[in-house]
């Protein structure tokens, strides 16, 4: 199918991208030929999206990088030219327009007209061919509202194709579909190869890049690994080249996790939302850190806020220290010791307009107002003033507005509002994510001084280093379920070939 | 590696002068809008020559006080980021109530608390609806804006209620050591509220939703009962001007009384530089966004200018108010 003496439908040679200080891509080259498949793996962050965004058009590349369809260069940053030229970009979240019809959809923005009046008929007449083309069973007249997510996502393409799309970028297709919605889009993949057109394939799922792609690319950290031809392509390979790199010396583990001799502090047990969770269970042991890994989209922040009772479960039991407690707001989860950190500081943590003071303060107003609950400024400045000590917030004063503070004070800030609430149990969601490294090893020391402590840490990281070099067991979540535990051993770490191997299901 | 960690970098180039901008910045916002209201007083008196007279500032107050109380209560359930439409109608169903229940012979003080309970039940209404419910706030109150309007027209069988002999008439008509009744229960009002805000368990909740409602949740923050608070307060406080205005007319009519009352509530709240999106803001703002209110149109009937004119004027202040509001908010060091 690939034809190596010809120019290459796309070529993206030597793409850099920097945001301030931080080189999300560094001299990254990719090509794909007509009729191809080409699938994109990497980590989370390890910079595919950014590198398809150049693509579409949504970022300038850094100078030195070009883009070329047939041969000739495409200016970056230009969404516009991107799509005349022919690139098209299905994203995870669907822009359709549920209101409007397929035809509707499909030329939205482009509509046929004559001076100013949309010509339906005509509108629908040039849908119908396109919609022909990948075999579906609904007509261009039918309201998007009532299509399944897969079937949306096969409008989406008939939007691609419409505009002569010949260059079709697919960020994880398959998430929320059904096993036989994939199974259809499959079909449609192979046919629209048969046409010429080149995907670019993104997936975390070993099993559909084995079996739809002609080659698979890797990136990590932000630059080109690798690119394996069909033949090549094993489970291994992947993880490895995923991976692979040392581990950074600053993960501090202090604390001796010596399950089986402690106490099991939370027990989790057949959690489910109904959705996203599926019959989780999990215990965490006094002075124990227990990671959780998985994929984004895997289910982990949905499962720790099932637990915490910021969203309803539709079954499931949290026990702590024996007793069942499964809290049903996150006020119940707080009065019973457990506390959760939010992945989105300032969306769903901060109030940025309020001071660092009571920000810190928050949970614990209640607990030193007098009578008529009239506030405590003394308690609530000498609270601020020790955590400001103890976790070593930089600020010039505890009456400043958090939103003030650099993202790793800011986080620090957090998790001392948190601590201030005397847990049991602390659920961590991306506890270093946006913070710069030197705050990222005082979380990590504090995330040590809690489990010496004899607390009980759930920390939940995308990050795999950092998930191998704090916790002392990993849990790994795929698909909504725990896909398996990943154990340390006496003189051998969590091995990070292993998460990864279970969170893609390489295994199966 | 992620797009978060130059946000970091850049904020923390920015902390080092964060510290005096800031404090500029919250000295600015805390004397708000006090130089527009002495600025327009002066101007009123160079214009008319009696403006600043004692007489004429008593009559200020007493127009003031009743915008006053409303807008106290607006301040409440604006800064959770709510909105309460409702008050002139509330106030209206709650003065019709404290006249009629003034009529009985020798039981007649009961009105007071009579007129106080009516605002408190249709506050506690509107607060279920947008606490329990979760409707949208402007909607709730919009139909309530319509429907207490009605009751309190059906509560006088849509006539003018009257009575000569109102036992609490010294409230809208008497003074204390010379300075009227009105104006010393709307500054008690202004009073208690700021102690509620900025001294009370509750009123840090009351930011905290407004702020970040999601996080507050997270913070178990009993976010339901700070909304029902809210709306709660507004009612009652709806019910108090009702009873300032019952008080000051002897008489009450459903119809007419507290017409369009909650765009000068509001036009009060958002002049006093409470943010619209909620989470910040104070209730002295609140007080010289009335009295900026009062004074404007105290000085327009001096001026002489016709009363069409002051709706034009009115309209344009409010307009105004709101293009500050915008403005704060974007000069605001939000992060």
């Amino acid at each position: 199918m690939t034809r190596r003496d010809d120019t290459p439908l796309l070529e993206m040679r030597n793409i850099s991208k920097t945001f301030g200080p931080v080189r999300a891509l560094d001299n990254v080259s990719l090509t794909a030929w007509p009729g191809e498949v080409h699938a994109l793996m990497g980590e989370n962050g390890a910079g595919k999206s950014t590198l398809m965004k150049v693509l579409s058009g949504a970022y300038v590349a850094d100078r030195g990088g070009e883009v070329l369809v047939d041969g000739t260069a495409v200016p970056t940053g230009d969404p516009k030219e991107a799509r005349a030229r022919g690139i098209a970009v299905i994203y995870q979240e669907l822009s359709l327009a549920p209101n409007l019809t397929v035809a509707e959809n499909i030329f939205l923005g482009r509509e046929p007209s004559r001076s100013g009046m949309v010509n339906r008929a005509r509108m629908m007449g040039r849908a119908r061919p396109v919609l022909d083309r990948l075999g579906v069973d609904f007509g261009p007249d039918t309201r998007v509202a009532g299509l399944s997510l897969g079937e949306r996502q096969l409008v989406e393409i008939a939007r691609a194709l419409a505009s002569e799309a010949r260059i079709i970028v697919m960020d994880e297709p398959t998430t929320s579909l059904s096993s036989r919605e994939t199974e259809k889009l499959f079909d449609v993949i192979t046919a629209l190869t048969a046409q010429g057109i080149a995907i670019i394939y993104i997936s975390h799922r070993m099993e559909e890049v084995y079996r739809l792609s002609d080659r698979c690319s890797v990136l990590r950290d932000g630059s080109y690994v690798g690119t394996l031809d069909r033949e090549e392509l094993s489970a291994q390979k992947l993880v490895a080249m995923m991976v692979g790199r040392d581990l950074s010396s600053f993960y501090k583990k202090e604390h001796v996790a010596t399950e089986g001799r402690r106490n099991v502090v939370m027990k989790v047990a057949g959690m489910s939302d109904g959705r996203l969770v599926r019959e989780c269970g999990f215990e965490v042991h006094e002075g124990e850190v227990l990671g959780v890994s998985g994929l984004v989209g895997s289910g982990r922040t949905e499962l720790a806020r099932l637990i915490y009772g910021a969203d309803p479960a539709t079954s499931g039991e949290v026990w702590l220290n024996g007793e069942e407690v499964t809290p049903r707001s996150p006020r119940e989860a707080l009065e019973r010791g457990i506390v959760y950190l939010t992945e989105d500081r300032k969306a769903l943590g901060l109030f940025l307009d309020m001071s660092i003071q009571q920000n810190i303060s928050m949970c614990v107003l209640e607990e030193d107002a007098g009578t008529a609950g009239t506030l405590n400024f003394r308690a609530a400045a000498s609270r601020a003033a020790r955590a400001i000590k103890d976790l070593a917030i930089k600020t010039p004063s505890a009456k400043l507005n958090v939103g003030a503070l650099s993202g790793g004070n800011q986080q620090k800030a957090l998790l001392a509002r948190l601590l201030e609430a005397k847990p049991k149990v602390v659920i961590l969601d991306e506890p270093t994510r946006g913070v710069d490294v030197g705050a990222k090893s005082e979380i990590y020391r504090l995330i040590d001084a809690l489990a010496r402590e004899g607390l009980a840490v759930v920390m939940i990281s995308s990050e795999l280093p950092e998930i191998v070099g704090v916790a002392d067991r990993v849990l790994v979540m795929r698909e909504g379920r725990i896909a398996g535990e990943v154990r340390a051993a006496p003189g051998r770490p969590v091995q990070q070939e292993e998460i990864m191997t279970l969170s893609t299901g390489a295994a199966a | 590696m992620s797009d978060a960690q130059d946000v970091t970098a850049s904020d923390r180039k920015g902390s080092q002068t964060a510290g005096s901008a800031a404090r500029m910045k919250s000295t600015i916002m805390a004397l708000g809008m006090l130089p527009v209201l002495i600025l327009l007083a002066i101007g009123f008196h160079l214009m008319t020559g009696k403006f600043l007279s004692v007489n004429n500032l008593s009559i200020v107050m007493q127009q003031a006080s009743i915008n006053v109380v409303l807008a106290a209560g607006m301040t409440f359930v604006i800064l959770t980021g709510g909105i309460d439409l409702s008050v002139g109608s509330v106030l209206a169903a709650s003065a019709m109530a404290a006249v009629s229940v003034s009529l009985i012979p020798d039981w007649g003080l009961l009105g007071i608390p009579a007129g106080l309970a009516m605002g408190l039940v249709f506050g506690l209404a509107n607060g279920c609806l947008v606490a329990y419910l979760g409707l949208p706030p402007f909607i709730v109150t919009l139909g309530s804006l319509t429907a207490v309007r009605g009751v309190a027209r059906l509560m006088g069988g849509d006539t003018t209620v009257f009575n000569a002999d109102l036992p609490f008439e010294f409230i809208g008509n008497g003074s204390l050591f010379g300075v009227p009744w009105l104006a010393i229960f709307a500054l008690t009002t202004v009073v208690v509220s700021w102690f509620i805000l900025r001294r009370t368990v509750l009123g840090t909740w009351i930011y905290a939703v407004g702020g970040n409602q999601e996080a507050a949740r997270l913070t178990g923050i009993k976010v339901s009962l700070v909304l029902l608070f809210v709306y709660a307060m507004s009612g009652l406080l709806s019910g108090l001007g009702g009873v300032m205005s019952a008080a000051r007319l002897y008489a009450a009519n459903g119809l007419q009384l507290g017409q369009a009352y909650e765009l000068d509530a509001i036009a009060a709240v958002i002049l006093g530089g409470t943010s619209f999106v909620g989470g910040v803001g104070s209730i002295w703002g609140t007080l010289i966004g009335a009295l900026i209110i009062a004074v404007l149109s105290n000085g327009l009937i001096l001026t002489g200018v016709s009363d069409i004119w002051q709706f034009i004027i009115k309209g344009l202040v409010i307009i105004a108010a709101v293009a500050l509001d915008r403005y704060r908010l974007k000069g605001g060091a939000r992060t």
